[in-house]
Formats: C-alpha cells, structure tokens, sequence
C-alpha cells in the first residue's frame, strides 16, 4: 500500500466512523471516570473501577442487583451437595459475543485461570480446590472447606470464552515475569450486555449492545463511550457543556455548582467504604516522646482519643453535610451491621481528658499519625482536623500526609503508629472482611490489613466460626458480635462512611449503588 | 567530523545512562507498586511472592542493570497497571504528544515572530507596550490555570470546542493522526494554544530584542543609505538576520515542549506519553516510567546532538578548533 492509498483508506474509515457514530447517537451514553480502567482481562487487575466497567462486557456465575444482593447470572441455580461442594446449574441458550456458546467447559477454564498460580486476582477466589465439569451445563466447584461467601467472592469471577481463549493462547493470566503481552489484555469476547467496538487506553473506550444478550434488557442504551478524565475540573467542564452525560466522581465541592447550572444534577448515596484509624499495639511507638511502652495498647487511651474526635464538626465543615458518621466498622448494606450497635456518643473532651489521666498520660503524649493526601475524600483534611482535636486532650499528633503509594507502603510496613484507612469489604460485601484483615491476629493468611498487629483472641475465636458458618442467621449474629467486641475495645477508630457522588445530565436516570460501580444495563436516556 | 561525532555520541549514552540511574534511585521513594497491583485481601506472602517475581527485592543496581540490558534490545517489559508492553504503549502515545507540541510550536511562530517585529519596529506605540504587558501576563500565569480558563470560556460558556481527548483520530500505519478530521483539529486548538502561550511570549520577547539589535548594526544602516524601501530593510535584510537565533531557541524550545506537555496532558485528557507518566507514578508503574524517562532523556540528547552538528554544519572555526 502505498502511502497515499493508505491515506485514503484512513480518511475513508474516519469519514464512515463518523457517519456511523452521527447514526448511533441517539442512545448513546457517554461518561468519564476520573481513571481510566487498566486493561480489558479481569483476571489482571482488581481496581474496583476496573471491574465495574468490565462487568459490562463479562459476568459472572452470579451477581449483584440493584439492593447488592447475590442473584443469579450464568448460573440459574446452584445446591451445596456437600458443605465444600457446589453444584451450579448453568443458563441453557447463552451466547459470548463472538457466537460462541456457553458451557460448562468455559467455568472450568475461567475459574482455573482466575486462581491459577500466576493470577494475580487468585485471593479473590480463596479456598477453591477445584472446578469439575459434570455435564454441558452443570459444573461442580470443590472448596479446600465449607465457605458461607463464596457465592460473593464468584459475582467478580467472571467467565471468558474456552474456545476464544485457546485460539489466542490465553488460558493462563498475563504473567508478569515472560514480558509478553496477553491476548486477553487488549480484546475480549463475554457473555454481557455490551461488547467492545474499540478502545484507546486514556483516551476511549467504546461499548455497543450486545443484542443476544440472554437477560431482559432493562436499559436502552445502544452504545456506551468511555472516558478517562483525571482533572476534575475539566471533567466537570465536559458535563456542563454537555460532551458527557454521566461521571464519576463529582468532587464534593463542585456539587452545589453541579446542581446550580442548567441541564445536569448530582447523585449522592452513602458509600460502602468506612474511613477508619488503625492504631499500633506494638511494644513501642516510631514517633513520639515517649521511648518505652506504647499507650495506645491501652484501651482507656484508645477510647480518649475516640471520645475526642468530634465527627459532627468533621461532617458539617468538610464533609459538607453528606457523610455518615460510624461507630461501627461496616457500612449498614454489609451483612453483620448492627443498627443498635452503631450509635456514636458525641465527642466529649472532659471525659477523654479523664480517661487519659486515669491512663497515667494526663499531659498527653507523641505520637505519629499517617494519612493519604489523595485517596480518600477531603482525607488530609480531615486528619488536620483530628491533630487538632486531640491536641486539645494534650495529645500531639505528628501529621504525615503522602501520596497513597507512599501512604501504603509504609503502613503495611507496620511504621504507622496511628493510620488512617478505608476498608469497603469488597469484593466479599461481607463483614467477615473486616473480620480476617483487619481485626485478626496477623498470621498466615489472616490480618493482612493488620500491620498494627492487634490482637484479641475472642475476635480471633469468633473469626474462626464465621469462617465455616453455613447457617446465615447464626453466622451474621457472630459477626455483629465481633465487630461489638472490636467497638468496646476500641480496636480501630471508626469515623465515617464517605459519600458516593455520581452527576448525571437531564433524561439520564440510573440507579446510583454504594459500591461505586455504575450498572449501566439499569440506565436509561429519555 | 567523524572523531567529533564519535565524541558526542559517546557523551549522548553517558548522559542518557546518568538520567536512567537517577531514575531508578528515585523509585524507591515512590512507593511498592505491589499494593497496588494486588487486591486489599492478598496475604503478606502474596505481596512479597509478587515483588520475588518482578525482582523489585533486588538492590537497585540490580534492577538498574536488568533494565539497562533489556533497554539496548528495545525490551522495556510489561506495565504493571496496564499489562501490556511498554514499548508497544510510548509508540502509541508519542503521535499524540509528537502533534501536539508541533501544533503548539506553530501557532507560537505564527503569533511570536509578527508580534515581536511589530514590537521591533514600533518600539514606543501604545499597542507594543500592550503586547508587553500581555506578554508578561503569558509568563507569569501557571500553564494550567490557562488551560482551565481556555476551557470555560471555549467549551462550557461559548460552546465551540471540546474540553478533552483528541477527537476523532485517523490510523496511518502505527501512526494515529488528529490532524485529518474536522473533531480531531478543534480537539486540538485549545491544548496547543495552553502549551504555547508561553513560547509566543518567549518567541515575541527574543524576536524584539533580536531584531532591535539588527536594525542598530551598521549594514542596515547602510541599506537604508543605500535607498532601500523600509519593506525590503525591515523584512528582506533585518528579519532574515533575527531569525537565526530565533531558530536554534525553539528547537531547543521543542523538547522542553515534550517534557511540558504533562500538564497540559493532563488539563486536556491527552493521551499522549505525558499522561502516561503521570498515571505511572501514580501506580507506581516502574517500567513505563524508567521507558518515559530514558525517551524523553533520547529526545533531548538528539536535539542537542542535531544542534551541534548544524553548528559544525554552519560555523567553519569550529572544525579548525576540532
């Protein structure tokens, strides 16, 4: 080809793009997040964004609604024939995008690479021993013991094509260490509403409907144009001069501006996410005056720093009134949430003070607090906030604020003496995941999210029994339980759930859910 | 020649190894790419079977040298984030940043050079020292605050053009063009005008002094002795003469340009190799980062090598010295 055909070739497809975008148009939805997702294989990454977006295009045996709640997908039906063993019954009739059909052949293949060895999405599906195929449409998955969420854990387990995957040799994950590309990474063939038209990584990624598409559509959109949008305020500009119809997030304080300006509004709900403190119960602090013994392993002291924290000023001036204050350390959708439990006391500085000096620490002691400055919402100043409050109890926090890979590091590093997280039990949605990572005892694979290394053997005790509990009823009073022995003891400051803001344009209506990934086969574009 | 070209490509790889090994210094203090690579529930042995894997529990000469030998064969590995092969992911990204700063580089000689002949030739009218004034302004406003009123007043109050991404683009080969579609050219206007206000201001300023200190020198006083027009003095002899300097300034300007391209990248939603970067460091991605780096370190060298030799090209004392 010459340059000047090639040329022409070039401008004959761009001109036909067009053409043919001006005719899809109509029901055309086009949104920005503020990153963009890092690849199309969702057994390479599990960035909740990520995920959200490639649920569009894959699924899983089952899944959540519009309430979080498991309902079936692939799967019609499935029994516990043993407490480790799963028999799912598999949809009759379904088709990937490519044409191919759906069998039981393709859960066997997507499940061992989703736990394969090199995947690195392999804790998300703990436990599983193995998958066997019983027949063409019924598949037996074998658990290492009995696992009351595993049906959970298999909503962000999503299902690639056999066939599809052989041909293009990626029946194993990318594997970081061969420096070659998967196939996977840059194309996909799912079963979901919409399939991939193209993608350009940061700039579009363009979805179109899936018109064999096994479920009811509940949606009418015909074509979904994705954006990565980092500014905010140059997302928000997109908005308002309607080059988009939906982002997410819209920054807190651009939300009255948002709601003020003509065509487009703001979807608020509270977000799964609980901010929380985690403390050091280590025998020493790393950053304070104080050189033997560590305070904080005293629960009075633990408590005078909570009783201290005032949440009602923290939400009104830099939540701005749309946070939800928490005592507890799940969000109230999570199974083992409480009602009667979560009741934060207001702050009360005279009976922190006296807690402290019936500590032995009346004049207050050092210590260093850590935060990400660009992680969670308003987190920096917040923890400004919280220096402020405690140095009035005589307590003098040594603010750090980094960037959240630094952030991270240095607390699972274990060097934080007070920490400041988030934890949205995902993808569990379940209160066992606060539970095994961050309550635990550190120790194989328990505690990982426990650096500060506390440990309470009754939570530990309870842990266990949760872990293998089949019974929902029982299962769920044992977790409230533990997260009330967590909260007496004050194991971790709770502070809030942060709230979930979404801006849509006029005629857009979608269902706005607090794990913060958008369904759009519930949108609609009037 | 060829014993000065051999000397400066010796220095060219002396530098470009330099700016690699402070590179990799420097990721140490950006954090473990490995927490963010795996999901919150993986245990503490998976972090660190992971960070085995990718070799980041290697000293840092280690890995600098790992990289080093793979970089020679054009092998800059798979981006943590994203998956895919780094080398593969700059050849995709570099068009868009490539057309980018050539248009901002345009529109900043199209806008510069007139202004500052104007600015030359009237040097005591009421619109050169508003140019001034304008100009002064051009240089002292942060790029991004620019980028963001651009965008106000040209997307969102008038409605004329977009506020991000490329527009429709066009493939031609490996190379993915804006230039050829109308949505990819008025993508285009508001980034380039961000990134090369700066230089329009820089390129007037330079062009007025420039040619101010052509105008005073004896043989344009002898042009005009001569009886020649002002036109032809002004534009036939005194600008040719300004120019030169003008020229080496931005092409050196060029790859300053590149380097700057972040943030306007960023304002604009570019996807070019600026974004990129920035979205690497935020990960942590170490190989997209040490690949942008070591190119943007190529660029730089290359303009310089390029510069020298026209120099040598130019200026016959020069190869008498050498």
């Amino acid at each position: 080809m010459t340059f000047t055909s090639r040329l022409k070739a070039g401008l004959a497809a761009g001109a036909l793009a067009a053409v043919l975008a001006g005719a899809a148009g109509a029901n055309t939805l086009r949104m920005a997040d503020s990153t963009d997702i890092a690849a199309m294989d969702p057994h390479s990454m599990t960035e909740s964004n990520t995920i959200g977006f490639l649920n569009h295009v894959y699924e899983g045996l089952v899944r959540y609604n519009q309430d979080l709640e498991v309902e079936p997908a692939l799967a019609t039906s499935w029994e516990f024939i043993e407490p480790t063993r799963i028999r799912f019954t598999l949809r009759e009739g379904v088709t990937f995008h490519n044409g191919n059909a759906f069998t039981a052949d393709d859960v066997v293949a997507s499940l061992e690479r989703a736990a394969h060895d090199s995947s690195p999405v392999k804790s998300n599906i703990p436990g599983m021993e193995s998958v066997e195929k019983v027949d063409d449409h019924t598949v037996d998955l074998v658990l290492a013991g009995p696992d009351p969420i595993v049906l959970n854990y298999l909503t962000n387990m999503l299902i690639l094509d056999r066939e599809w995957m052989e041909e293009h040799d990626a029946l194993l994950p990318a594997d970081m260490r061969s420096g070659r590309e998967n196939y996977a990474v840059a194309n996909s063939n799912g079963t979901g509403p919409f399939k991939l038209e193209s993608r350009q990584p940061d700039a579009r990624t363009v979805l179109t409907v899936h018109e064999g598409w096994w479920d009811e559509p509940q949606h009418n959109l015909t074509r979904i144009e994705f954006s990565p949008i980092s500014s905010d305020a140059t997302r928000i500009a997109a908005l308002l001069s309607g080059e988009l119809d939906f982002i997410t997030p819209a920054p807190l304080q651009d939300i009255d501006r948002i709601d003020r300006s003509d065509g487009a509004s703001v979807i608020i709900a509270p977000a799964l996410r609980t901010i929380m403190l985690g403390m050091n119960q280590k025998d020493t602090l790393h950053n304070s005056n104080l050189t033997d013994g560590n305070p904080l392993k005293e629960r009075r002291v633990r408590e005078a720093l909570w009783r201290a924290i005032d949440m009602e000023l923290i939400r009104k001036k830099i939540m701005r009134d749309m946070s939800r204050n928490a005592a507890l350390l799940v969000a109230p959708p999570v199974p083992g949430y409480d009602e009667s439990l979560d009741v934060l006391p207001p702050a009360d500085l005279s009976a922190a003070k006296a807690l402290l000096a019936e500590a032995g620490y009346a004049d207050g002691f050092e210590v260093g607090l850590d935060c990400p400055n660009d992680r969670y919402v308003n987190d920096e100043e917040i923890c400004q906030a919280i220096t402020a409050m405690w140095s009035r109890i005589g307590v003098k926090a040594k603010l750090t604020a980094q960037t959240k890979s630094k952030h991270f590091e240095k607390l699972l590093a274990g060097s934080s003496d007070i920490y400041m997280m988030g934890w949205a039990t995902l993808p569990m949605l379940d209160s066992y995941s606060v539970l095994s990572s961050l309550l635990h005892t550190p120790s194989d694979r328990m505690g990982a999210w426990n650096p500060g290394r506390y440990s309470n053997p009754d939570i530990d005790a309870l842990t266990s029994k949760v872990a293998v509990e089949l019974d929902p009823d029982k299962r769920t009073a044992m977790m409230s339980e533990a997260l009330k022995i967590a909260r007496d003891d004050v194991a971790i400051i709770p502070l809030h759930q942060q709230p979930l803001a979404w801006a849509v344009r006029d005629g857009v209506d979608l269902p706005i859910t607090a794990d913060n990934k958008p369904r759009l086969w519930y949108a609609k574009i009037n | 020649m060829i014993a000065f070209i051999l000397k400066r490509l010796i220095q060219s790889v002396i530098v470009m190894l330099a700016v690699a090994l402070i590179a990799f210094s420097m990721f140490r203090f950006i954090g473990d790419p490995v927490n963010s690579m795996l999901p919150e529930n993986a245990s503490a042995e998976d972090r660190q079977e992971l960070r085995e894997q990718l070799g980041l529990d290697q000293p840092v000469t280690v890995q600098f040298t790992r990289f080093v030998t793979g970089a020679v064969q054009g092998e800059f590995g798979i981006s943590y984030r994203n998956k895919r092969a780094v080398a593969e992911m700059i050849a995709e990204r570099l068009p868009a940043t490539l057309e980018l700063v050539l248009a901002a580089a345009v529109f900043a000689l199209l806008l510069g050079v007139p202004m500052g002949i104007y600015a030359a030739l009237h040097p005591k009218g009421v619109l050169s020292n508003m140019l001034n004034v304008i100009s002064l302004i051009g240089i002292s406003v942060p790029t991004f605050v620019t980028g963001i009123l651009l965008i106000l007043v040209f997307s969102v109050w008038l409605n004329w053009l977009p506020s991000f991404g490329r527009g429709e683009t066009v493939q031609i080969g490996w190379w993915r063009t804006g230039f050829l579609t109308v949505s990819g050219l008025k993508s285009l206007i508001l980034p380039a005008v961000m990134l090369g206000l700066f230089q329009v201001t820089l390129i007037m300023r330079l062009v007025r002094a420039e040619m101010m200190e052509v105008l005073r020198s004896d043989f344009v006083r002898f042009a005009r002795a001569r009886g020649l027009t002002n036109r032809a003095v002004n534009f036939g002899h005194a600008l040719g003469n300004t120019l030169m300097p003008v020229i080496t300034i931005v092409g050196l300007q060029l790859g300053a340009m590149i380097a700057f391209a972040i943030i306007t990248e960023t304002v604009f939603q570019w996807p070019g190799m600026g974004l990129l970067f920035i979205q690497a460091v935020s990960f942590g991605d170490i190989p997209v980062m040490s690949a942008y780096l070591v190119m943007v370190a190529l660029v730089f060298v290359a303009i310089n090598m390029i510069v020298d030799l026209l120099y040598f090209a130019i200026d016959p004392r020069l190869s008498v010295r050498a």
